[in-house]
């Protein structure tokens, strides 16, 4: 493969012994939990993974992670973007402290992110449901009376029961706004290295050219970072389906309204329902699956447009 | 004049992201110290000197830092096969090293309990050299009684089976903080070495090796605030004995589950502030060790 | 249209940037802001432009006798060429030069096929035609230049800055951009202000030459008059080479290297000449340059004609006497 004269290379026997060791180190580490999964689903058979998968409550977990997900990453695509705009095009005091802050999710326990919840609106808490409900009653006429009337009304009706009775602990809201908590610095993170690496030239090019702000950021910025864009959005996405701490906190497992699917499979787990629990787990290991594979994707993609640059 | 600025939506951008930023993470964290402040000093004093705290803070961190010091090890083993050797199914295995990022944890946590656990295909391999040992050496202390615990368990229900899944979760934060630096090192200067002599060892020791501090210790650092907070992947392994397996995280959902919020509170307020100390000082310790490469 | 620039100064947090400069860009001219870096060159550029604030105070920028300091950028009418060109990468060439015009108010905007006329002619003026469908990572390093040229001049820009225009060129390109965008400027005739760091780039190109030190500016003039008649030590030094030399009265001098005569040393003149002795000898090229060594120590370089140093026939050791009339500073 090269020439034994090579400087910067190893002996063959070492090469062989450390490509052996790390594929060894991967295999058990990566390879085998994936394929345990798998394995462990199937044990009972098609029908039983099946059945699993297609039990009211399983299904119900599904809906619930996919919404939590749903409102979580856009929400925090549109807080990365601005954060990243925000640190990465201006020079104002308090940056580096905003720029660490924005980081500061990734240091702090999913347990606890759930738990600040709890603080807040729990029984227990600063807002308990009882304040809450005072504090939004003004809200809940309104929406109520939305509900009534005949054109649109359906819309409001989910609303209108919940302001009624505002709850976050224990109930979906305070599931998706753990899961915000937990997947708040994904989408800046991949930003505002990009951002900051490609500096701001081309949009002051675009200023001096007579561009307003949000034609700047359509028709320059945007173009420019949507593959890394997207890769946050990714990761961000994966983080938020995944979540397990933090949604386990502010839930209460009330089965079949306000479990995620990793919350389903601890359930399942627990009552010593090993392949219904490793069936669900599929679903995850698939979504890890994808996003790695789309991440790939993306990094080839990204890769050559990096690449191209120069 | 001067606080004009050039490119447009500085006002939008800081008041979108400070506020987005005060509510979902400033506020609460705020309303959970100012829960735990509220306790008073004498039940911080008291929860703070309660043994099964005092248990579950060391072997968190404990096993943490262990978990982490082995990623390292790991990771730069796994990094400089990746990137230096070509072999078949490199690129496959590249990419495959973000799974414990991707997998989520509570799938992580089931899976290694079922390949760890007495009955799974590790598991058991271990709990037989353990039963081996055991009955051969019958060794006494500490050690006599991991023994005996992996022999009944596997690598389950023991720090043995949290310090795994930690590893898990933090190896590949080191590869991926150490992949660019070693992509971007050229071959110059290790031929530069060599054309004075140096030999292959003596290369990657003196010259290769202490290029990658800075990003083994990054590597480190994320690994082991990771594996401080970390929950999922370790509550189906651990099996959650007090003052033997129990994590801290663990202990503040029991504590909730007890609606004993303040103690909930001052836990977590105690555990982030560690974190957050521990984390500066090795931020601090790697900027002067930046400074110093320079 | 001229520009003029009263009493600017700017801090950046406590560094001084530029510290009150005032300076007049006549109209059509082509000014080169020259300097070492850090001397506020590229600041005062981007002061112009819009891109960067001067300090608060009575400083002013006047577009034609019109302050434009409260004009923002897109509005002042400048074309900007930046130092690497910012081009759009995602855009092609034609979409890059287009953007000028396709982000007017849709009032002013000229439609579609005025656009595409403008940018085929905006390629045929740059000479890149059939060029258009191309992407910027696709052209050579002066091509890129030239989009950037043409993209800035799509609006039709009252005035034309650029912030090092060649400093990310190999020399080869450099030196025939160089001669290119003289001629372009003659043809087109638009004020226009660059920044080097280059003597030579800018005694080559500029019609007045600005050289900034320290975050002021040091002398403005021709180019011949920056080179022939420099106000201080550091504009001597900064424009070519030059012998620093101590009198025997101990006042210091300088002098250029053709600006040293040398003759036999039987014709020695006590009054205006030195006697030297030749170190080296370089005599490849055109010109010849002797390294020499004054009887009192010091050393001059000397640059003289191969047909000169032929005819006098000189060889390393020899001793020959030196004359000049250097001049004091």
């Amino acid at each position: 493969m090269s020439d034994p004269r090579e400087v910067t290379t190893e002996s063959r026997p070492v090469r062989i012994a450390l490509i052996t060791a790390a594929v060894a180190v991967l295999l058990l580490f990566l390879l085998l939990p994936l394929f345990a999964v798998f394995a462990e689903a199937l044990r009972r058979g098609w029908e039983v993974f099946m059945a699993s998968l297609t039990e009211e409550a399983a299904l119900s977990a599904i809906k619930l992670t996919l919404l939590a997900a749903a409102v979580s990453v856009p929400l925090n695509t549109l807080f990365g973007l601005s954060a990243a705009w925000l640190v990465t095009r201006f020079r104002f005091k308090g940056r580096a402290l905003l720029i660490s802050l924005i980081d500061l999710p990734f240091a702090v326990s999913p347990v606890i992110a759930g738990l600040v919840w709890v603080m807040i609106f729990g029984s227990k808490g600063w807002l308990p449901p009882a304040t809450l409900e005072h504090l939004l009653a003004p809200f809940a006429t309104v929406a109520s009376a939305a509900a009534e009337s005949e054109n649109f009304g359906g819309l409001f009706e989910g609303l209108a029961a919940w302001l009624k009775d505002p709850k976050f602990i224990f109930s979906t809201p305070g599931i998706i706004i753990a899961t915000v908590f937990i997947t708040f610095p994904f989408v800046a993170r991949e930003l505002i290295p990009l951002m900051e690496a490609q500096g701001a030239d081309q949009e002051e090019a675009a200023v001096t050219l007579g561009a307003g702000g949000w034609r700047i950021f359509w028709r320059v910025t945007l173009p420019n970072i949507k593959w890394g864009l997207l890769y946050g959005v990714l990761l961000c996405n994966a983080r938020a389906m995944g979540e397990f701490g933090a949604v386990s906190v502010v839930s209460g497992h009330i089965r079949g309204k306000t479990n995620t699917l990793p919350l389903h499979i601890e359930v399942l787990y627990n009552e010593y329902q090993f392949s219904a629990a490793f069936a669900c787990a599929t679903l995850l290991a698939l979504l890890a699956l994808v996003t790695l594979g789309l991440k790939s994707v993306l990094e080839r993609i990204s890769g050559h447009a990096a690449a191209g640059k120069h | 004049m001067s606080k004009r600025r050039v490119i447009p939506g500085f006002g939008l951008s800081l008041g979108f992201t400070v506020t987005w930023l005060s509510l979902i993470i400033l506020i609460p964290l705020a309303a959970l110290f100012l829960k735990a402040a509220g306790v008073g000093w004498d039940q911080w004093k008291t929860l703070l000197t309660d043994p099964r705290v005092l248990a579950a803070t060391r072997l968190t961190f404990g096993v943490s830092a262990a978990a982490a010091a082995v990623s390292m090890v790991l990771g730069l083993l796994v990094t400089w096969v990746l990137v230096r050797y070509s072999f078949p199914g490199r690129r496959l295995l590249d990419a495959m090293v973000d799974l414990p990022f991707a997998l989520p944890t509570a799938v992580a946590g089931i899976t290694l309990t079922a390949i760890y656990g007495k009955s799974g295909w590790i598991g058991s391999r271990i709990a037989a050299s353990a039963a081996w040992v055991r009955d051969t050496w019958q060794p006494g202390g500490w050690i006599g009684e991991q023994v005996k615990t992996w022999a009944e368990f596997g690598a389950a229900y023991s720090s043995f089976g949290i310090f795994i899944a930690l590893t898990f979760i933090g190896f590949p934060f080191v590869v991926r903080t150490l992949q660019p630096v070693m992509e971007d090192l050229g071959k110059e200067i290790e031929e530069a070495a060599a054309t004075l002599g140096a030999g292959r060892w003596t290369v990657f020791r003196r010259v290769v090796l202490p290029l990658f501090v800075p990003a083994l210790i990054t590597g480190f650092t994320l690994a082991f605030a990771r594996a401080i907070g970390e929950y999922g992947s370790v509550i189906f392994i651990s099996g959650n004995l007090p003052m033997k397996t129990e994590i801290l995280p663990l202990l503040i959902v029991s504590q909730l589950e007890q609606f004993n919020y303040g103690a909930a509170a001052v836990i977590a307020a105690m555990m982030l502030i560690i974190s957050f100390a521990l984390l500066l000082v090795i931020n601090l310790l790697q900027r002067r060790l930046d400074w110093q490469n320079r | 249209m001229s520009i003029s620039i009263h009493s600017i100064s700017k801090t950046f947090g406590t560094y001084k940037a530029l510290d009150d400069v005032s300076l007049e860009v006549p109209n059509g001219s082509l000014t080169a802001l020259l300097g070492p870096s850090g001397s506020g060159k590229t600041t005062l550029l981007r002061i112009v432009a819009g891109l960067e604030f001067a300090d608060d105070g009575p400083g002013k920028i006047l577009f034609h006798g019109e302050n434009v300091v409260s004009v923002p950028a897109g509005k002042r009418g400048v074309g900007f060429v930046f130092q690497h060109y910012a081009l759009f990468r995602h855009m092609s060439v034609a979409d890059n030069i287009a953007f000028g015009l396709t982000v007017l108010p849709r009032s002013k905007r000229p439609p579609k096929n005025e656009i595409r006329d403008r940018v085929h002619e905006l390629l045929g003026l740059v000479k890149l035609d059939g060029l258009d469908k191309r992407r910027p990572h696709e052209l050579s390093g002066g091509q890129r230049q030239r989009v950037a040229l043409a993209r800035a001049l799509a609006i039709r820009p009252k005035v034309l800055l650029l912030d090092e225009p060649f400093g990310a060129l190999d020399a080869k390109v450099r030196k025939d951009l160089r001669r290119w965008l003289r001629a372009f400027h003659d043809e087109i005739g638009l004020t226009t202000l660059f920044v080097t760091h280059d003597q030579e780039e800018a005694l080559e190109l500029a019609d007045q030459v600005v050289v900034m030190r320290n975050s002021r500016i040091e002398q403005v003039g021709s180019p011949q008059e920056i080179y022939d008649r420099p106000r201080s030590p550091f504009v001597y030094e900064f424009l070519g080479n030059v012998n620093k030399l101590t009198s025997p009265d101990g006042a210091k001098r300088y002098v250029r290297p053709h600006e040293i005569e040398v003759v036999f040393a039987a014709e020695y003149d006590p009054v205006t000449d030195r006697i030297a002795r030749i170190q080296h000898l370089f005599s490849a090229g055109p010109v010849a340059t002797l390294s020499v060594r004054l009887d009192d120590g010091q050393f001059a370089d000397v640059e003289l004609s191969r047909k000169q140093l032929d005819d006098l026939g000189l060889s390393v050791g020899d001793e020959v006497a030196i004359r000049s009339r250097p001049e004091e500073v």
